[in-house]
């Protein structure tokens, strides 16, 4: 079930002697294995924060990367959304050519890293692979993304990164609000263009997301400290602790600081709680609230940490994305006796990663399909106590082709609970549009912008990432960035 | 990076610090607060509010206790060390107009962030009476402060080492039954809070109360500081910190107050051992 790394390796370097130098046909290459990937035994992992996934060797990855057929067509790149030319990389991957493949990459996306280990790639480049489809089995596809995030694991350890080259002072200067996903790509190509680029950050830390949400086992913050440190070496200025909105507002930043144009990348980081009754109960978090305690303020680490961590035995987590997999894998973690994954759906619709899925079953993750949490009922001291649930069924499909969930009437039952924590999901952040006239936002709060350039009711202002998707994923924040960048640059050279 | 320009010690746990912060200095006004984090790996975030700012020469002052171990830490720094993280302005300003006579009644380390709002309501051209309470006479902060600006101050301490042995709502309700008050201010203790709003809720007078809950991010994304006002789930750093005293969920509050009470109660016995060492070793 859990292989170690080691036996992983033998096998590949086997297999490796006996491919190295062949001209493979299609079919030879149909019948190469796929590669698992290590990673760390569950009964050892939920002990620790370190990472689960362990990732390919390099013999693992030049056996992966042959079983890609280099279709002429490319389907996968169309499953990316920023476009990787993922045939190319994958060729320079089985030639041993790591840094030429990481630079292929970094030509579409600046966090490889990340986004080798956070995409959902079962619903983006996997499934569309030639391979995965001939199998019938997505999850037979080309490991695309387990081979981007070696090539680029393997770059940065031996030191063969290419700092991105910067164009020749232009005279202009961005902000960028935010430093998540959306802006870091965003800062990237507006600084290639040589434009003064500075980017504010509201926490202590930057990264968005990738480092107050996605806990250390998923993603280790080094990863993240080191993309961040390229954006740096390309002379992008972070600025951190500078809300904006608060500290200067976004017409303040035009006119006291002379910036030529906004690309705002705030995110969706406001938690949305159900309100129901007890959810104000001592011991009932937000998702956020947990994730942030653990990851950014490192409350994980029980002995040095100052931020206190709430102790649990028994804690049922509402929501099904990869934020609830993350917050129940964490609360594992902390020395929960059982956590409770609380779904109104069923497993075929929960939206996280399949993966995650898999690691939060294989940690003793329990999931109640088809229930939904009606109040949460505190003892005499405010503490929660018990979850009342009801249970549901599945009903027609809605407007986004997903079936709605719906409540049984008379079958609430109570589960006895010490702490909630609640995954349903982010709403847009306020602050920008409550500070800024002339913004025009949907109904939900999120920004409206041109689908083609990402630019704003305002001139001069561009948006993307969650901000105008609502939560969505690393990758999308970032071709949104990408997007946003290139319209901006062209704005630019017209002032 | 922040550098503090100017430390004082106010009592026996109170600590003042002029800080540089030009940017916040610049866009501060009466009511908001800051976030501070030392730096470290491991140091947690605080909120405390502004007491002070000086936009011409961009620094901001802050006052608070040593009550844990980060202002215990943060007590220990000196003129001229830094202080790395320091987000802010945050929340929203005090609702200062022309309310007529206005009542300003500070609790212990209160009356720091309620020097602000009285010289903002002095200058909005209201009647300032000003009560401050402490649990004894070492305690009673920004006195000069406050006479140079209200009309009248009140002092109030509880064992009576100093003004009239009393709570403040014991001269707040005489006020409210003898003279005509128009709105109420009240920062403190929960606790303290409370009583006031339940004190001035008969007379029906308007008043505003400065919530200190529990807070990470202090920017709306986490929704630890969370209360319930007027029937809603409200977060106090962003829809706050002040609201109507008579439409919050006092019990709730002080429930939720002490979420974390064992975990800090180990973290303030393990802060006193750590500082019995280090004068031990001066």
């Amino acid at each position: 079930m859990h292989p170690k790394k080691q036996l992983l390796d033998d096998a590949a370097k086997l297999l490796l002697a006996e491919l190295e130098g062949k001209e493979l046909t299609a079919r030879e290459r149909n019948q190469i294995p796929l590669q698992e990937m290590a990673t760390q035994d569950p009964s050892e992992r939920i002990l620790n924060m370190n990472e689960v996934a362990l990732g390919y060797t390099e013999a693992q990855v030049r056996i992966e990367a042959m079983r890609c057929l280099q279709c002429k067509t490319k389907p996968c790149v169309k499953g990316c959304p920023v476009g990787i030319d993922i045939p190319a990389f994958i060729l320079e991957a089985e030639k041993g050519n790591y840094a030429k493949a990481v630079s292929i990459i970094k030509e579409s996306s600046l966090l490889p890293s990340v986004c080798g280990r956070v995409c959902p790639q079962e619903l983006q480049c996997q499934m569309y692979c030639t391979v995965g489809k001939a199998k019938k089995d997505v999850e037979q596809s080309v490991s695309i993304g387990r081979i981007e995030r070696f090539v680029a694991d393997y770059t940065r350890e031996h030191g063969l990164d290419e700092i991105p080259h910067v164009g020749d002072d232009s005279g202009k200067s961005v902000a960028i609000v935010g430093s998540g996903p959306a802006s870091i790509s965003a800062a990237a190509d507006l600084r290639r263009e040589g434009h003064r680029v500075v980017l504010f950050e509201a926490l202590h830390k930057a990264g968005g997301v990738l480092v107050y949400g996605i806990p250390e086992f998923r993603l280790p913050k080094e990863i993240v400290e080191y993309e961040l440190e390229i954006l740096r070496k390309m002379g992008v200025e972070i600025r951190l602790n500078y809300l904006v909105g608060k500290t200067r507002t976004v017409d303040e930043l035009f006119d006291k600081d002379g910036f030529d144009a906004i690309f705002v990348g705030s995110g969706a980081g406001l938690p949305r709680f159900l309100d129901i009754e007890g959810e104000n109960s001592i011991g009932v978090f937000s998702a956020n609230e947990y994730l942030t305690r653990s990851n950014l303020m490192k409350a994980y680490a029980k002995t040095n940490a100052l931020t206190p961590m709430y102790r649990s035995k028994r804690v049922a987590v509402f929501g099904a994305g990869n934020v609830a997999m993350d917050a129940a894998r964490t609360a594992k973690r902390l020395g929960a006796e059982v956590v409770s994954i609380i779904y109104r759906r069923t497993e075929t619709e929960m939206p996280a990663r399949r993966e995650e899925i898999a690691h939060a079953k294989e940690e003793g993750i329990e999931f109640l399909y088809l229930l939904a949490p009606k109040r949460i009922i505190p003892g005499e001291d405010g503490r929660v106590k018990e979850v009342e649930v009801i249970e549901c069924k599945l009903g027609p499909e809605d407007e986004d082709g997903r079936r709605r969930s719906m409540m049984i009437e008379g079958t609430e039952s109570l589960r006895s609970y010490d702490t909630v924590i609640v995954a349903i999901g982010n709403d847009s952040n306020p602050l920008i549009k409550a500070t800024t006239d002339g913004i025009e936002t949907s109904h939900k709060g999120t920004f409206i912008v041109d689908p083609s350039t990402c630019a704003t009711s305002l001139e001069g202002v561009y948006a993307g990432g969650d901000i105008v998707l609502g939560a969505a994923t690393v990758i999308l924040a970032m071709g949104q960035g990408r997007k946003a960048a290139r319209a901006m640059n062209e704005y630019l050279a017209t002032l | 990076m922040n550098k503090i320009i100017a430390k004082k010690q106010l009592s026996a746990t109170v600590f003042q610090m002029e800080i540089e912060a030009p940017e916040i200095a610049e866009a501060r006004k009466a009511g908001q607060f800051i976030i501070l984090q030392l730096g470290g790996e491991f140091d947690e975030r605080i909120p405390l509010t502004i007491a002070d700012a000086d936009p011409v020469k961009g620094t901001i002052t802050i006052i608070f206790q040593a009550v844990g171990e980060s202002t215990h830490h943060i007590a220990l720094l000196k003129e001229g060390d830094y202080i790395e993280n320091l987000l802010g302005p945050l929340g929203n300003p005090t609702d200062v107009r022309h309310y007529g006579h206005v009542v300003c009644t500070g609790g212990g380390i209160g009356a720091a962030p309620l020097f602000p709002i009285v010289e903002a309501m002095k200058a909005a051209g209201n009647r300032v009476t000003v009560i401050l309470g402490a649990r004894t006479k070492e305690l009673v902060i920004l006195e000069e402060k406050m006479r140079a600006v209200a009309d009248e101050v009140i002092i109030v301490t509880d064992d009576g080492s100093y003004g009239e042995k009393a709570l403040v709502t014991e001269p707040l309700k005489r006020i409210c039954e003898t003279t005509q008050v128009d709105c109420v201010v009240a920062i403190g203790p929960p606790v303290m809070m409370k009583f006031v709003s339940l004190t001035t809720k008969p007379f029906g007078i308007y008043t505003i109360v400065s919530l200190n809950t529990i807070m990470i991010d202090g920017t709306g994304m986490c929704g630890g500081c969370r209360v319930t006002v007027d029937g809603r789930t409200r977060f106090v750093c962003v829809n706050g910190p002040e609201f109507d005293g008579h439409l919050v969920d006092w019990d709730n509050l002080l429930l939720r107050m002490g979420t974390f009470r064992a975990q800090e109660e180990e973290a303030h016995h393990r802060c006193l051992v750590g500082l019995d060492t280090k004068e031990g070793e001066a």
